[in-house]
């Protein structure tokens, strides 16, 4: 040993079993990420782009990709607005019983989309506990679009809260004060120093949240009821083309599903190198 | 004399309205729903809960979901720490792409990574064409698509603690005669122990409620390959709310043990490791 | 066990941390590293640890070439600035960690291992604490819990990187003399690295001052503070200020005239000489050949400060006064001095302000 050469770092592996490691981790990545996604380009792309196109001809289709919309478009600045009004509250202000308060807002990540979409059923299904008093106002919430945006909601509750509480916390409030005592109202102050310190960590927790409600399945499956053309959105209809073996018109829409959530991966990455430390340390997750 | 104080005073206004819609919007959207589960729950009792817990189809599934999560967990720990390591102590070309991939199953919808899983491990697929047994529509299906969506917690849980382990014990290992394997396993890898476990918990408690990736691969066989989220579902296709109740209040009641034994582990070894 | 470290040098990318160091260090002394951060000192230990692998240069450890083998293989103690103790192992079993390590052949029995720990702990006064783990210790305790790890495996040479550094005041005293006594008492070649230079002079058998990756003088403390060999050394050791002036002949003239400080020995030209405060006294104004203003008093310890502005560029001179001396701002005064050093100028005059600040 002693005439061996010194080795590069005294810290590291040997270049060995370094890249035996490195083989390793991309090996198992690319067996449980890129092939999956691979395959969905390549299963869509399959009988040639024709083929590919058609598959949005589908009038059940294109009515699934306008509920998704709709529901993301009324969904997201939803909890936009909570997110804001939550972190405000918990990230300026010190209470008793915050760290409930910020258990309480995780909870839906820690409860299973089936779950998420049961409860909605529990409450204002056939047999649930306000069945009832809906039917008899004909009233509709479950298998309709109201059941659906609950549903949404309810999966995308945390996004934006959780990446603006630990910013705004880190950030702490002596530039509010400062405002204030320069004579800035209550809300000059949050519009032009609260919101331009948290803008990339809000972008950030906007796209993750877009993402998430434009692509949830389990719990929208619960409540949505499967109507063709009325109720499916675009996971559902996925399912429904899957299940259906029309796997082209599947794949094809599933990679409008993908490319969507390439697209927000790649900003969130983007924000991340850039923007690094104004999106807050606690950010990955 | 000490006066219970709600919150210390500040000079910044909108506590009150910022305050009370939080609130109230978690009240309509979580914690009122969540609740009817709990009430449902309680009108059924523990007996009934049981009886429909022991029922055959009802015992395989849950059974199923917790044995596929915690084997699928298992694994994504092991390697998670792999993929953790190299992403945070090499650098090779394609490092950059790599950490960000990871982050695919948390980007890609469920469903969307469910056809494609299923489509790969099917008996015509790319790796199910080359493999003598069956992956898909099997149990082995349901395994490989619980690791598809575990694996970000355990990199991602990993990674920050990993880019801090303090360099120096390392070096002191290393002026104390050991040698590198020596200093991996003794010195490094302990302190890894506590975000390794809470990794583990989070890759868990996502496997046992996933849905959409598991169901277009799994088969779906009642007692052989169903999993207990969609036991759920069929129970409410049925308007068997009682039934889906129960199988929801056990999986919660399982997976609050599970993170309750790995949490306190968890406190057990950060404790002891305290500051250094 | 004696060291020989020849024309080291150490880049990091551009930036040379080690530009040709040689040094030589005796059998069992305590010799100190010194300089001000950025210098080199702790690549130069680190170097000598294994832990940076030099780009050039030789390190004997006795008659062995040390750079060929691995940091496993030198069989150092190193001491780490913030101790980099193992904390998921109690304090026995991070003092045991370098015994227990060792292959199947060398292995010492567990009851030996036992044994040994026991000493050191002895050693270090921490018996009764081997169940503790760190963060149950205090600093101090950490600090040698440290030391009895390092001397567990009985080094050839033992290493300390700024070994009081991390702990305050009070207790960095009292490890400090307690450190002199553990070495007189083993008998380790050790050496240390600080940018404290109360540290360095009393602790050390001999100094290296290190600056900017060069080794500027090694000595013992008397040479380094009485005969420092570089204006660096000077001005980095001790108090002093400077003023600019011309060499003639052997004679200094400030601003034209002569300075009555005897024989300067040093090329003619310009050049600086540079005086300690407490070499500085006042004097009648009429009498004195340099003349100044005092622009600033200050109370300092046992002693007065006084800031005097001299001749027509302004120089600031210190000057260390007993504290009843009747002087006030604003008042003229000559200034005598009883001793000083005088290097030829530099294209960048010594910075006097790396110098301590009382």
């Amino acid at each position: 040993m002693a005439d061996a050469a010194p080795p590069s770092s005294p810290t590291s592996e040997s270049p060995a079993a370094r890249l035996a490691l490195i083989a390793v981790a991309v090996i198992f990545l690319g067996f449980f990420l890129f092939l999956p996604l691979i395959a969905v380009f390549t299963e869509a792309l399959r009988n040639g782009v024709g083929a590919y196109l058609a598959a949005f001809d589908d009038p059940d289709t294109i009515s699934a990709i306008k509920l998704t919309v709709l529901v993301a478009a009324i969904a997201v600045p939803l909890n936009l607005v909570f997110g804001l009004a939550a972190s405000w509250a918990i990230a300026k202000f010190e209470f008793k019983g915050k760290s409930l308060l910020l258990t309480l807002i995780d909870l839906p990540f820690s409860v299973s989309p089936v779950v998420s979409g049961m409860c909605y059923v529990l409450l204002f299904g056939g047999q649930g506990y306000f069945g009832k008093w809906l039917q008899s106002h004909d009233l509709q919430i479950i298998f309709a679009l109201p059941g659906i945006v609950l549903a949404t909601v309810f999966v995308t509750f945390p996004f934006v809260a959780r990446e603006l509480i630990p910013l705004m916390q880190e950030q702490g409030t002596s530039e509010e004060e400062a405002a204030l005592s320069l004579g800035a109202r209550g809300f000059r102050t949050f519009w032009s120093v609260t919101l331009p310190n948290v803008r990339w960590a809000l972008l950030y927790g906007v796209l993750l949240c877009n993402a998430r409600a434009m692509g949830e399945f389990g719990a929208v499956s619960v409540v949505s009821g499967h109507l063709r053309g009325l109720t499916n959105t675009v996971p559902l209809q996925v399912e429904i083309l899957y299940n259906d073996y029309n796997f082209v018109a599947a794949f094809a829409v599933a990679s409008v599903l993908a490319g969507l959530g390439l697209v927000t991966l790649a900003i969130k990455t983007g924000l991340e190198w850039r923007y690094g430390d104004e999106i807050s340390a606690a950010h990955r997750r | 004399m000490s006066q219970f104080r709600f919150r210390s005073p500040s000079a910044l206004p909108g506590f009150g309205i910022a305050y009370g819609f939080t609130w109230i919007w978690l009240s309509v959207i979580v914690l009122i729903p969540l609740g009817a589960v709990v009430l449902w729950a309680a009108s059924l009792g523990p007996a009934q809960i049981y009886a429909i817990a022991s029922r055959p189809q009802t015992f395989a599934a849950l059974r199923l979901s917790f044995g596929l999560s915690l084997a699928a967990a298992a694994l994504n720990a092991v390697f998670g720490l792999i993929v953790a390591w190299v992403l945070t102590r090499y650098s090779f070309p394609g490092r950059r792409l790599l950490d960000a991939a990871v982050d695919l199953p948390f980007a890609l919808p469920t469903a969307v990574a469910g056809i494609a899983l299923a489509a790969i491990y099917a008996p015509n697929g790319w790796v199910g064409s080359l493999v003598p047994f069956r992956i898909a529509y099997t149990p082995l299906g349901i395994f490989v698509a619980l690791v598809f969506i575990g694996l970000p917690f355990v990199v991602r849980t990993l990674q920050p603690v990993l880019a801090d382990v303090d360099r120096e014990l390392e070096e002191a290992s290393a002026t104390l005669g050991a040698r590198r394997a020596t200093t991996v396993f003794r010195i490094v890898l302990p302190t890894l122990v506590p975000p390794l476990l809470t990794g583990f918990a989070l890759a868990f408690a996502r496997a046992v409620g996933e849905y959409g990736s598991v169901i277009f691969i799994a088969g779906n066989i009642p007692g052989v390959s169903e999993i207990a989220p969609l036991l759920i579902i069929t129970r409410l296709e049925q308007f068997d709310y009682a039934g889906a109740t129960a199988v929801a209040t056990i999986m919660l009641a399982l997976s609050f043990v599970v993170l309750l034994i790995v949490n306190l582990t968890e406190a057990w070894t950060r404790r002891r490791l305290g500051r250094g | 066990m004696d060291l020989k470290i020849r024309d080291l040098h150490k880049d990091y990318g551009q930036f040379p941390a080690l530009n040709g160091v040689s040094l030589d260090i005796r059998s069992g002394e305590l010799i100190a590293l010194l300089g001000p951060s950025g210098s080199g000192k702790t690549t130069l230990l680190r170097a000598i640890a294994g832990l940076e692998i030099p780009e050039r240069g030789q390190i004997l450890f006795g008659d062995e070439d040390a750079l060929s083998k691995s940091v496993q293989e030198r069989n150092v103690g190193f001491v780490f600035q913030h101790y980099a103790l193992f904390r998921h192992m109690k304090v026995f079993d991070n003092i045991a960690f370098g015994l227990r390590v060792r292959g199947r052949a060398r292995r010492p029995a567990e009851a030996e291992i036992a044994k040994k720990v026991r000493e050191l702990l002895d050693l270090v006064q921490l018996s009764g604490l081997e169940a503790r783990y760190p963060a149950q210790l205090s600093g101090g305790q950490r600090q040698r819990v440290a030391l009895a790890r390092a001397l567990a495996i009985e080094p050839q040479v033992l290493l300390l990187d700024e070994p009081f550094g991390a702990l305050d005041a009070q207790v960095r005293k009292e490890l400090r003399r307690w450190l002199r006594a553990i070495h007189d008492e083993t008998g380790h070649t050790t050496v240390f690295v600080t940018h404290d230079q109360d540290e360095a002079l009393e602790l050390a058998d001999r100094v290296a001052v290190l600056n900017k990756g060069n080794i500027e003088q090694v000595g013992t403390p008397d040479d380094v503070y009485d005969r420092p060999e570089t204006p660096f050394v000077y001005a980095f050791i001790g108090d002093s200020t400077s003023l600019p002036v011309t060499i003639e002949q052997g004679r200094a003239l400030f601003e034209g005239s002569p300075l009555p400080i005897g024989a300067v020995d040093s090329p003619d030209g310009p050049s600086r000489i540079h005086i300690r405060p407490q070499d500085v006294t006042l004097a009648n104004p009429d009498d004195a050949a340099v003349h100044g203003e005092i622009i600033g008093l200050r109370r300092s310890g046992a002693h007065r400060r006084a800031d005097v502005c001299v001749g027509k560029a302004r120089s600031r001179i210190e000057a260390l006064l007993s504290p009843e001396t009747d002087v006030s701002v604003g008042e003229r005064v000559g200034l005598a001095f009883k001793g000083f050093a005088a290097y030829p100028q530099d294209p960048t005059p010594p910075k006097l302000g790396l110098a301590r600040a009382a």
